[in-house]
């Protein structure tokens, strides 16, 4: 250490006349924090129901038009988990007078993306487009909504594609904890209880008849907001949208499906073999908040001390000090219904034990000791001076604004969610992490190597251990 | 390319406009070599500092591959003035974000921050350039070779086929060539890396006329330079850097080989010895690719996906590199169906592409669809592949920072019979490294021999 400080020492007395004056010593102080000025979300209703809202942003001549239908995972019905996903799948696989080559041709000739994607509480049809071909793509994205063909022969062979990508989730340790987390912590009779895509059940159930009689169900423009952000004006976006979607009927539209968490069990380790993983994937929660929850800005500082950014204690702990992992994180998936709080990482399967060790010391320390202040405005300031830059290009914006949208929040909330963060106290984190984070009811997912970690895992004396599939269900 | 943080991933390959494409920036150097570039965009309060040393894993030692990008995460464990944890605390409370990356050439940095930040960014930056040694030891490069390689972990090795790449490379180059071996490394030598190590790269390729500077964002292009000279100017020059370009070569056979994973459906490589970014056939032979690869109107997806309904994927792409560049192909089987089978088709769809050329509309959609993704760059500063990392990219790769437009212009001039050409010169039957990855015991599914 001597000699490279003497080293540097001397290669500075040879610096030249640039040379200016400057306190390394200390960090500079900054000045103030510029304002916040978010672009305005206006919205208008046709009178068919739908609502279409629209952010402009003129800087790059490109739109972002995101369709969210009220048609997602949590309505799958019972007996076919991943229709939703699967009927999203099918828009773009072929509408109006194109079949699903010559759809892709001409989007791709527009330089256009256009997808159609389900999760668990809305579909999202994506269409980014540059500007000066965004009637032309517009005329794309009507046919996909309104004029999906369906073909027989595309069910088919999108049926196999599935069957496929199901079958090659076996090979990724972090999507069997991502299907057996929610399944084991909500159950799977929970609207969110079961994996987006569906099971190994569901290929041979997606049927020419559950796909069409699901969309005509499901597909109102009354369950239906439009968000375009870009270099369009309200005016122009209301033209345009009333031409291609004006017509579409309105229809009745089945209340959102209900569910209910089972009541939690006492901490368990939950642990799906993976012989020669090289690391075990590890996910620890339990059922959680609703995106309603008056609780959300607090929750949304705990969680950003806790695991929501890099400095946060569960990746300071797992990654920064003992280099068990290349990321630690955690989550509230805070949706329609409440879903749940997740802590995670991927742990070389030597250190599993060890790290379950420090993520439990994590996770009762959030709850016993209050926070200190300086890491509390930390995470207070990370949460709000990040805003302007989150709106920065027109896919960041309509991802912060769709929540807006789905969650049917004030037009207004992200205004607001700064005073709100910032009003957080110590003692509100505190309580928060008491009533949302419970050890005690935790189910712990493992995905490792079994014979590796099981003894390891048994020795923390932390819970009972019971085997599992990727899917959530009793392994033999 | 290597981040640092698993949750943020992707290079766009680049950005349209039919009144052209711009970035506007002021260029200066200071007397110890470092080259700073200011590109103010007041469109949002936020300003990025994004550098680039001109050091990746091709310079690499033997018994060292890895070394370049464990560097890099020792970048962040603090330096003289900086403890270590403050680099990451210091920025969050700010409001911002960081990252960095390794590729066989390069090593990039970036801060995102509100645009009062800046002094801070830039004493961050500055003092891990001119100040790092000190606060270093071998704790700190132990703890960060913990965390890479369980980076190589939690993305190769525990990912299904996350072990080609490497398997490519050594076959595709030969053992001196500096692109023979990943920019993850091996385990054994990460595990041999010394603190020593640590101190000659640093005095090596650590210093200011090795690197370049973009401040791009909401900032003033005096205050920029003003707090540019303030904070970097005291740091001395190192010595210049000196490279031996490696020599020539190409594979006169093809190399088939066969290895197995945890996997349940097999899928086979091809991967061809092409040329390096920005070199006459670089741009067609992106589209090139993109013909074969990109999207559902693609042909190989068509004939592979679609009709004969034998694979779930496949995917092209040429990479050009700063001395080299390599095309690549690869397709996974549905369940019942093997590698030959695809490498079948492979083969006809490159042949006919080389034989009889595109089509006027799979040229344009391929010019169009790569003008659209250079429009879409045009809408963020910050991060990987934002405006700032551009100018660095075009900087160090071409000599001109705003390239843009003059990028975008070598797509557009790709006529047909260059795509034809590049197909027919490059993608060369005997001329490749096929690799098959199958699931384990069935080494009956590979591609056996020489197409």
């Amino acid at each position: 250490m001597k000699s490279i400080a003497a080293a540097i020492l001397l290669a500075s007395l040879i610096v030249g006349p640039l040379a200016a004056q400057v306190d390394r010593t200390k960090a500079p102080a900054l000045g103030p924090a510029p304002a916040l000025h978010l672009p305005a979300l206006r919205t208008v209703t046709l009178p068919n129901g739908l609502t279409l809202a629209v952010v402009e942003m003129h800087k790059v001549p490109v739109v972002e038009v995101q369709v969210l239908v009220d048609a997602g995972t949590a309505r799958d019905p019972v007996d076919v988990p991943g229709l939703a996903a699967f009927t999203a799948n099918m828009l773009t696989q072929g509408a109006g007078t194109r079949g699903a080559l010559a759809l892709a041709d001409e989007v791709a000739y527009l330089g256009a993306q256009l997808t159609a994607v389900s999760d668990f509480d809305a579909v999202t049809v994506r269409l980014h487009v540059p500007s000066r071909h965004l009637e032309s793509a517009l005329d794309l994205l009507a046919d996909v909504l309104l004029r999906p063909q369906f073909a027989d022969s595309e069910i088919t062979r999108q049926r196999g594609l599935l069957a496929t990508t199901i079958l090659q989730q076996r090979d990724q340790p972090v999507a069997m904890a991502s299907i057996a987390f929610p399944a084991i912590v909500l159950g799977p009779g929970h609207p969110y209880g079961h994996p987006t895509a569906g099971n190994d059940s569901t290929p041979p159930k997606l049927t020419h008849d559950r796909v069409v009689s699901f969309y005509q169900t499901s597909y109102r423009p009354n369950a239906t907001k439009i968000l375009v952000v870009g270099d369009i004006t309200l005016a122009q976006a209301q033209r345009l949208f009333t031409a291609r979607l004006g017509a579409w009927p309105r229809g009745a539209v089945t209340p959102f499906p209900h569910g209910k968490a089972p009541a939690p069990a006492s901490r368990s380790f939950y642990l799906i073999d993976k012989p020669g993983a090289a690391q075990s994937v590890i996910r620890i929660g339990e059922p959680g908040v609703a995106r309603s929850t008056p609780d959300y800005a607090t929750i949304q500082v705990l969680n950003t001390i806790l695991g929501g950014a890099f400095t946060s204690r569960l990746n300071q702990n797992l990654r920064e000090t003992h280099g068990y992992t290349y990321g630690a994180s955690s989550g509230f998936a805070a949706r329609r219904l409440p879903g749940f709080f997740v802590a995670a990482a991927s742990v070389v399967t030597a250190k599993t034990d060890s790290s379950l060790i420090e993520f439990m010391k994590e996770l009762r320390r959030i709850r016993d000791d209050s926070v200190p202040q300086a890491e509390l405005d930390k995470a207070k300031q990370y949460l709000t001076l990040q805003l302007p830059g989150a709106f920065e290009t027109t896919g960041g914006a309509a991802a912060r604004f769709r929540d807006v949208l789905v969650y049917n929040l004030p037009l207004n909330w992200y205004e607001r969610f700064g005073p709100a963060v910032n009003a957080v106290t110590a003692a509100q984190v505190q309580r928060a992490a008491r009533r949302y984070i419970d050890p005690d009811h935790f189910a712990i997912v493992v995905v490792g190597d079994r014979a590796l970690i099981e003894a390891g895992i048994k020795a923390l004396n932390e819970g009972p251990i019971v085997y599992r599939t990727m899917w959530g269900q009793p392994a033999q | 390319m290597l981040p640092r943080l698993s949750w943020l991933m992707i290079f766009a390959v680049t950005p349209l406009a039919a009144q052209g494409l711009r970035v506007p920036y002021d260029s200066f150097t200071l007397a110890n070599g470092l080259q700073v570039l200011v590109a103010p965009d007041h469109a949002v309060p936020v300003v990025t500092v994004n550098i680039w040393y001109h050091v990746g894993s091709g310079d690499e030692k033997p018994g060292r591959t890895g070394f370049a990008h464990l560097f890099e995460h020792i970048m962040f464990m603090g330096s003289q003035h900086v403890r270590t944890g403050e680099f990451d605390k210091l920025l969050e409370a700010a409001g911002g974000d960081n990252n960095g990356s390794t590729t066989e050439d390069r090593t990039n940095y970036f801060e995102d921050a509100p645009s009062n930040a800046l002094p801070l960014m830039l004493w961050l930056d500055s003092d891990r350039q001119g100040f790092l040694l000190p606060e270093i030891d071998s704790a700190k490069v132990d703890l960060q070779r913990g965390v890479v390689q369980n980076e190589r972990r939690q993305s190769y090795e525990n990912q299904p086929y996350g072990l080609a790449q490497e398997n490519i490379l050594q076959r595709l180059y030969p053992p001196d060539h500096p692109y023979h071996w990943p920019v993850i490394g091996s385990m054994a030598d990460l595990s041999a890396a010394t603190l020593e190590d640590v101190r000659n790269f640093f005095r090596t390729y650590y210093t200011p006329n090795n690197s370049t500077m973009v401040i791009g964002g909401d900032v003033d292009t005096a205050a920029a330079r003003a707090l540019a000279r303030k904070y970097f100017g005291d740091i001395p020059r190192g010595p210049a850097v000196t490279r031996t370009p490696p020599p020539a070569f190409g594979l006169d056979s093809n190399r088939v080989a066969t290895i197995d994973d945890r996997v349940q459906v097999p899928r086979v490589y091809n991967a061809w010895h092409t040329v390096k970014a920005f070199a006459p056939d670089d741009a067609a032979l992106d589209i090139v690719a993109t013909i074969l690869a990109t999207g559902r109107a693609s042909r190989l997806y068509r004939v592979l996906v679609y009709e004969k309904q034998i694979a779930s994927n496949v995917v092209a792409f040429q990479d050009g590199s700063r001395i080299d560049g390599k095309f690549e192909v690869f397709s996974t089987a549905r369940p019942g169906h093997n590698l030959p089978e695809l490498q079948r088709v492979i083969d006809d769809q490159v042949r006919l592409l080389a034989d009889s050329g595109p089509t006027v509309r799979e040229l344009e959609r391929a010019q169009n669809s790569i003008e659209a993704d250079f429009l879409n760059a045009m809408e963020r500063m910050g991060s990987f592949g934002g405006k700032a990392d551009r100018l660095n990219f075009y900087n160090y790769y071409v000599g001109t920072p705003d390239y843009f437009q003059p990028d975008l212009e070598r797509y557009r001039r790709v006529t047909a019979a260059d795509v034809q050409r590049a197909a027919r010169t490059y993608l060369r039957d005997a001329h490749r490294v096929v690799l098959s990855v199958v699931p384990q015991g069935k080494p009956e599914l590979a591609v056996k021999e020489a197409p």
